[in-house]
């Protein structure tokens, strides 16, 4: 009930001015949350529970502390407000510190349409038989799909709320449901794993069972037969689902945090030309329903939309009102609430918008290189952009998928690999907040053997 | 056994035996073969550094109950956080939904079980330590990785500490709570010249409490290190890309047996046969100098526990003798469905997360050689001695994990600084390219979280200096 976590957020903002707050801010969450694993046709687990989420800020002056805790009873959240403001004395005054200014937060709260009422009329058993449907049509896709760690679906039904001292307070509901499917293909004795899912916040809008089931399989069987290729200089290619944590390093070198730390290779590079011109990279926290949307961020900025990069320029960077301030510039709505109750900043629908390209003729354009399904390690420097990852793909040899290539790496730097972007596809899909379309990198270099 | 005389949520939550055991009955309702409960409260603290200010102090607290209950392969899960009877109820009774048959029954607990082990014998909890001192050792930090060179630009450290309560109770009548303490600093130098910038990053702590930071891990001297590093790496060059001898050094590099082969012979994968270790029990998967041990036992490490999240006992599991694989890790439900014994190793992320097979402490033991005779060895390679995180794809067993400092090694001698670059190799088959064993086993420091299925633990690694005949390491220079 968002009533009442209204009243709740402020109830725990007058006691923090009542214990001598200069200022302080209020965010809860409720969550209702159900999954359901089906492994070889049976239900493996079963999951499900409604749960609270207070998160706390204080200001003295620009002195702050925060406080985080699932322990809503009235006497223990009292107390912990008052540790928390005696906390924020002890805490150095920082100049850029304080609540988001008054002109920041919305008029009025936008309707976004994050929630689809029709899911609560999902039976478990209608649920659970989502799950089995998605594992099934992966099995019956191929005798090589041997075996499966299952397929699953979950649901989250979210209540938002956000209060603060200077008379802010928001809220709003969301919902979404994801159905993923997890087989296995076997030949020759070696196995492999893929996936494939469907997310969104509307019922209706949830691909079928059967499709995500046989597109895994499809995914796994792939990757069968996987060999190591010799080093060499080639075209890399990545399918979107890549292509999205080449985005999110971006995001991660144009968020505020990043630049005013100095640990970005963007750093004082607005108006410059980062990337190739076919690279246009917003963030739009507006999109109706969309995965990231909301109609304010986490301190109560209003959301918008910011262009980042535009044809390979970089426009913007992304802030809260804490990097706004140190960076003069004014919040883009990008404030995000930390699990202790912190804000930093976060993506809201941040993608690299879809070009002409249809990815067969991306990989059509590729005499010999790489087009890459997966990528594993942590092998990415955002300070200055050096990149290097464990890859499995998919062999490109005169425009066509030939075999399947695991155990090599590709290594570059983030600041190269941006300019070499050749070729974007036409294939974005929204299944988070950062989205990117299929994109071809000139070059990068495959270590193997 | 040096608990307190009775758990905080007896002691403070109003919860009682008798709340218990018909929490159990009911979530028995439909028949399950096993129901367990398990109580969390998680207080932690966080007090932050940057720009030589202050910046951010928090706490915060978890608190709940999870409630499982297994049906055959099947587990049905509810978590309430609130304690209250009839929020408890409500959620034992969305738990019993994949059970079908209609045998309940009642629920008797024992005394508590004394689980043997007291391995964080602490008597000042990290929640209640003084902010003060905390951060004293921050402004410390930051002045000892400032004073260290000109061109660190950019200090960030942070000084994290938790006491984790928590009590488990089962319709088997086990009846077992631990109080688990832990302290983390860690701290981020930015150097910075001619517009090239490069990080450094350290950190430690265990289950302890601030006394370690005044003894055995200073934290002027991490930050030394982390500044050290970061210097180092404004020098280093691109780093080689191909096959090659690699040296492992002692320690954290460690995260090489948690990739390659820990999460391989974690049981979930195995019962299921999703793992590319699955069978191979008894057979050789490693050169004869490998042996690998998990061990939750040892005494104030970070991977430590008095018992596992299910109230099992943990133990020292030995993973590979001599090159052969000798068993898994477990957890209650795998040990079960494959007939062996638990091992102690069903851990959670907290009472919101179903139990898992997981990893505590992970090593090697020492060989016989000395680090000069491996580095002597080589002819062409790369030294790597610290490392950033790691990955494994269970199925394939392909696995990556990333130097943070390594160095050439160039007829026998360790030369120049190379960048950072990931490392890729085949879990089954990796550890039988080890060629040399040093006697200089090293644990980690205490940094080390795990993350499997979305939930993260604290654990440890450990390394004596390797030799690998082989690795394909993922840099840019032919």
């Amino acid at each position: 009930m968002i009533s009442a976590l209204k009243e709740i957020a402020r109830r725990v903002v007058d006691r923090a001015k009542e214990k001598g707050a200069s200022a302080a801010d209020a965010f809860l969450r409720e969550d209702e949350t159900f999954g359901v694993t089906v492994r070889r046709g049976e239900v493996e687990k079963l999951k499900e529970a409604v749960s609270q989420n207070l998160r706390l800020r204080v200001f003295l002056g620009n002195r702050t502390a925060t406080s985080q805790t699932s322990d809503l009873s009235p006497s223990r959240v009292d107390q912990l407000v008052d540790e928390t403001v005696e906390m924020a004395h002890l805490t150095s005054a920082d100049e850029s510190g304080g609540l988001p200014d008054e002109d920041a937060y919305p008029a009025e709260v936008p309707d976004l349409r994050l929630s689809d009422p029709t899911w609560s009329s999902l039976s478990p058993d209608q649920r659970i038989d989502l799950a089995r449907r998605a594992e099934a049509a992966a099995f019956q896709a191929d005798s090589r799909i041997t075996n499966s760690e299952g397929a699953s679906f979950e649901f989250e039904r979210s209540e938002t709320v956000l209060a603060n001292t200077v008379g802010f307070v928001g809220g709003y509901e969301a919902t979404a449901g994801s159905l993923v499917s997890v087989p296995i293909a076997e030949s020759n004795g070696s196995m492999q794993q893929d996936y494939w899912f469907s997310v969104t916040r509307y019922r209706d809008k949830l691909d079928s069972p059967e499709d995500i089931g046989r597109h895994a399989a499809q995914r796994a069987l792939r990757r069968l037969g996987a060999q190591k290729v010799k080093t060499c200089e080639v075209p890399i290619v990545f399918d979107p689902l890549v292509a999205r944590t080449l985005v999110k390093h971006v995001f991660d070198a144009v968020s505020g945090d990043a630049i005013y730390r100095k640990r970005s290779f963007l750093v004082g590079q607005t108006g410059e030309q980062v990337a190739s011109e076919s690279v246009t990279i917003v963030d739009d926290a507006r999109l109706i329903g969309g995965l990231g949307s909301s109609p304010f961020d986490d301190e109560g900025v209003a959301t918008r939309l910011t262009p980042v990069v535009e044809n390979g320029i970089l426009r913007s960077y992304l802030h809260s009102a804490y990097t706004g301030r140190k960076l003069g510039a004014r919040p883009t709505g990008n404030g995000s609430r930390t699990g202790g109750g912190n804000i930093s900043v976060g993506p809201t629908n941040f993608y690299l918008k879809p070009g002409q390209e249809s990815p067969d003729a991306i990989i059509a354009s590729v005499k010999s290189g790489l087009y890459v399904v997966e990528l594993i390690g942590f092998g990415v420097n955002t300070v200055n952009g050096d990149y290097s990852r464990g890859v499995t793909g998919l062999w490109i040899e005169d425009g066509k998928l030939a075999y399947a290539v695991q155990e090599v790496t590709i290594a570059g730097n983030l600041r190269e690999m941006l300019r070499n972007i050749e070729m974007v596809g036409n294939d974005i899909a929204f299944i988070g907040s950062v989205a990117a379309p299929t994109l071809k990198i000139r070059s990068m270099t495959l270590s193997g053997e | 056994m040096n608990l307190p005389g009775r758990s905080v949520f007896l002691e403070s939550y109003g919860v009682t035996i008798q709340d218990i055991e018909s929490y159990l009955s009911a979530a028995l309702e439909r028949g399950g073969d096993y129901a367990d409960l398990f109580f969390e409260l998680r207080i932690n603290h966080s007090i932050g550094l940057e720009e030589q200010l202050i910046k951010t102090a928090t706490k915060a607290v978890n608190l709940g109950v999870g409630i499982r209950v297994l049906s055959g392969e099947k587990t049905g899960y509810a978590y309430s956080e609130n304690l209250d009877r009839e929020s408890i109820l409500k959620a034992a009774r969305t738990a019993a939904f994949i059970a079908s048959s209609s045998a309940g029954g009642s629920v008797g607990l024992s005394t508590p079980t004394d689980h043997g082990h007291n391995l964080y014998p602490i008597t000042l909890m990290p929640a209640e330590l003084e902010i003060r001192e905390k951060i004293a050792l921050l402004e410390q930090a930051d002045a000892a990785a400032r004073s260290y060179d000109a061109r660190i630009r950019q200090v960030q450290a942070s000084f994290v500490d938790e006491t984790r309560h928590t009590l488990l109770a089962s319709s088997e009548g086990r009846y077992v709570w631990d109080v688990q303490p832990m302290v983390r600093f860690s701290i981020t130098c930015i150097a910075e010249e001619n517009g090239n910038r490069q990080y450094g990053l350290q950190g430690g702590g265990g289950r302890r409490t601030l006394e370690i930071f005044r003894e055995a891990l200073d934290p002027r001297a991490l930050a030394r290190e982390a500044a050290r590093q970061a210097v180092l790496l404004l020098g280093a060059q691109e780093a080689p890309a191909g096959p090659m001898e690699v040296v492992l050094g002692p320690g954290w590099p460690g995260i090489l047996l948690h990739e390659a082969i820990g999460h391989g012979l974690e049981a979930d994968f195995n019962r299921k046969r999703t793992s590319a270790f699955s069978g191979l029990v008894g057979q050789k998967v490693a050169s004869e100098l490998c042996t690998v041990v998990d061990d939750g036992t040892i005494p104030f490490r970070r991977g430590s526990l008095n018992v596992d999240d299910e109230g099992n006992p943990t133990n020292r599991t030995v993973l590979i003798e001599n090159g052969v694989l000798k068993g898994y890790l477990q957890d209650r439900l795998s040990s079960k469905l494959m007939g062996v014994p638990a091992t102690g190793n069903g851990r959670r992320q907290g009472y919101d997360h179903i139990p898992l097979p997981r990893m505590t402490n992970t090593f090697m033991m020492a060989g016989q050689s000395t680090r000069e005779e491996v580095i002597r060895s080589v002819k062409r390679g790369l030294y790597a001695t610290h490392f950033g995180g790691g990955q494994v794809d269970i199925t394939s067993g392909k696995f990556v994990f990333t130097a943070s400092e390594a160095y050439l090694i160039e007829d026998g001698k360790v030369t120049a600084p190379v960048k950072g670059a990931s490392l890729i190799g085949d879990g089954p088959t990796v550890l039988k390219k080890v060629t040399m064993v040093a006697n200089d086993l090293q644990l980690d420091q205490g940094i080390g979280i795990c993350s499997k299925d979305g939930q993260m633990i604290p654990v440890g690694v450990g390394l004596p200096t390797i030799k690998i005949d082989q690795i394909t390491v993922g840099g840019t220079r032919k």
